[in-house]
């Protein structure tokens, strides 16, 4: 009983937490590039006179895609069109389950992973999970009945396709240095030291060529501009041109939850996740040799902090891109995707089993 | 640019002509191959970057400090709050009209009809009466701008000889939910 009741809060609260970031992403979107081009940004909502730094835009756009007409066009396919927008968000979310957001807690005796589910496939998992986010892309250009809608899927597939390999092969060097595909353990793992206890074994450090790729394939993956094909707005509005209301807004929401997912499992494979320099079960031991003991507790939540404070800035770094680079030609994709980071990715699997191999 | 043949169709008669044509043009514009370095988009993606993020955190520890009430007078946007706050205008800018007044507050036309006489969108309609000042002569009983009509030449300002029409108001926001709210009388064009 008791161990449900912990899972139960857990996945609710990482749930809570992911679903509050994607949302408040819509306003630091919006924030984050009038920043970046010199403007204010988003002001103007208030309740109350309260402007709150334009945080109410996200609410304020929440009841307005509420309050829309659902729109089908004539000659869709009914289910399947209502079905896509769904597929979307949940498949995006469905991917926080597996990724740890803190070291383990002891409460009572009891030992609690933070981690909604404490998968030993988890890294699979989440993959498995990203990919299966195309069918809701794929779903609503095939439904929507027109041709536009019909392109944008189709490109989405192309991409995801493209770059699922590459992200796949990426990866395969963190795996293979640290010998897991259990994120928890892969998190326990990054917590050893290199080069006489200076540096962190973190994925980024181990391999850094792997974290480049990676962070070009999930960049893909979450079909932002510059990888923004399916949507291309300027030239096919993609694959959710029909889609009106709440169901754009879910489109809308799961690009920013798989922003999300991409941030987090970054921080996890090559920026050691919840791990903080020098911080070990028992407090600090730093390689000058001071020492501060710490209890379970402020540890755990020193790492959880720490696992935010990566995630916030590798969604920086994602906005930052998101803003800064124009669309890829979809030649110019394909080549990036097919004959630059797929060879390179499989050249850095082939110099990591290498070196493994040497090293013993 | 090489085997820039392989994009036409051979049987076409134009194929030739248009590599012809595109060498040429590849030439002029200047345009290079870029290197495998540059193929990587890696320079242009940290460079990018870089711009960008020197703007934004640039911006960013300004608006902090604001918030704090430090460094005021340096701005962390080029963008103006406009309701609130206005851009600050030339002096010599054509805005909306005024009737200015004389010292009793009465207006200072006299009614010489040169202003409506020189309108060329003829949007001036102005009703003269007999001024009690023998001196005065006229003075306008009525008179109707038509702002949606008006081009903001200042022509009418110009013609006056008794300095009685001007457009300095710095209003530039006119807009009502009617035509004829458009059309201003004596007393709002006196109210400033």
């Amino acid at each position: 009983m008791n161990d449900i009741l912990i899972k139960f809060i857990l996945s609710a609260g990482t749930l809570f937490i992911m679903f509050n970031i994607a949302g408040l992403l819509t306003w630091v979107e919006r924030k984050q590039s009038a920043v970046m081009q010199d403007r204010i940004g988003a002001n103007r909502a208030s309740i109350f006179g309260f402007k709150a730094m334009g945080l109410f835009h996200a609410i304020a756009d929440l009841l307005k895609m509420l309050s829309k007409e659902e729109f089908v066009p004539e000659g869709a396919n009914k289910f399947l069109f209502n079905l896509a927008p769904y597929l979307s968000v949940i498949f995006a979310l469905v991917g926080f389950a597996a990724i740890p957001i803190g070291g383990a807690l002891v409460l009572n005796n009891h030992v609690i992973e933070l981690q909604a589910a404490n998968l030993n496939i988890a890294l699979i998992f989440i993959f498995a999970m990203m990919s299966m986010g195309v069918y809701g892309v794929v779903l609503a250009g095939f439904s929507s009945n027109n041709n536009y809608a019909f392109l944008g899927g189709m490109r989405g597939a192309a991409q995801m396709i493209a770059y699922e390999i590459t992200m796949g092969a990426a990866i395969m060097g963190v795996i293979m240095v640290f010998n897991t595909i259990d994120l928890q353990v892969l998190d326990r793992a990054q917590g050893a030291y290199l080069l006489g206890g200076w540096l962190p074994k973190w994925g980024v450090f181990v391999q850094p060529l792997s974290f480049f790729l990676f962070l070009t394939a999930a960049t893909a993956e979450t079909k932002r501009v510059p990888f923004d094909l399916p949507e291309g707005e300027s030239e096919i509005i993609g694959y959710f041109v029909e889609y009106s209301g709440m169901k754009f807004g879910m489109f809308f929401l799961a690009d920013l939850v798989e922003t999300v997912l991409v941030a987090a499992l970054m921080t996890t494979l090559f920026f050691g996740g919840w791990q903080v320099p020098y911080l070990h079960p028992d407090g600090f031991y730093f390689p000058w040799g001071a020492h501060a003991a710490l209890s379970n507790l402020p540890v755990v939540i020193l790492g959880v902090l720490s696992f935010f404070i990566k995630v916030a800035f590798f969604i920086w770094l994602l906005m930052a891109v998101r803003w800064t680079l124009p669309r890829f030609r979809y030649d110019q994709l394909m080549n990036l995707g097919w004959k630059i980071l797929l060879p390179a990715s499989l050249i850095n699997i082939a110099i990591t089993a290498v070196v493994i191999t040497i090293l013993g | 640019m090489k085997n820039l043949e392989k994009y036409f169709d051979p049987k076409s008669p134009f194929a030739a002509l248009r590599v012809a044509q595109m060498k040429r043009a590849w030439k002029q514009s200047n345009r290079r191959q870029l290197t495998w370095w540059e193929n990587t988009y890696l320079p242009m993606l940290i460079s990018g970057i870089y711009l960008t993020s020197k703007h934004f955190f640039y911006n960013l520890t300004f608006h902090i400090l604001h918030l704090f009430g430090i460094a005021k007078k340096t701005k962390g946007a080029v963008t103006y709050q406009y309701p609130e706050q206005p851009r600050p205008l030339s002096s010599r800018l054509r805005t909306r009209h005024r009737l200015t007044k004389r010292e009793d507050g009465s207006p200072r036309c006299v009614a010489c009809m040169m202003c409506e006489t020189v309108c060329p969108a003829r949007c001036i309609e102005i009703t003269a009466a007999e001024h009690p000042d023998p001196n005065i002569e006229k003075y306008p009983a009525e008179f109707i701008l038509d702002l949606g009509k008006c081009v903001y030449c200042g022509f009418c300002v110009e013609v006056c000889p008794e300095d009685a029409i001007r457009m300095d108001t710095g209003r530039l926001d006119i807009a009502e939910y009617s035509r004829e709210d458009m059309i201003y009388d004596k007393k709002r064009l006196m109210e400033d």
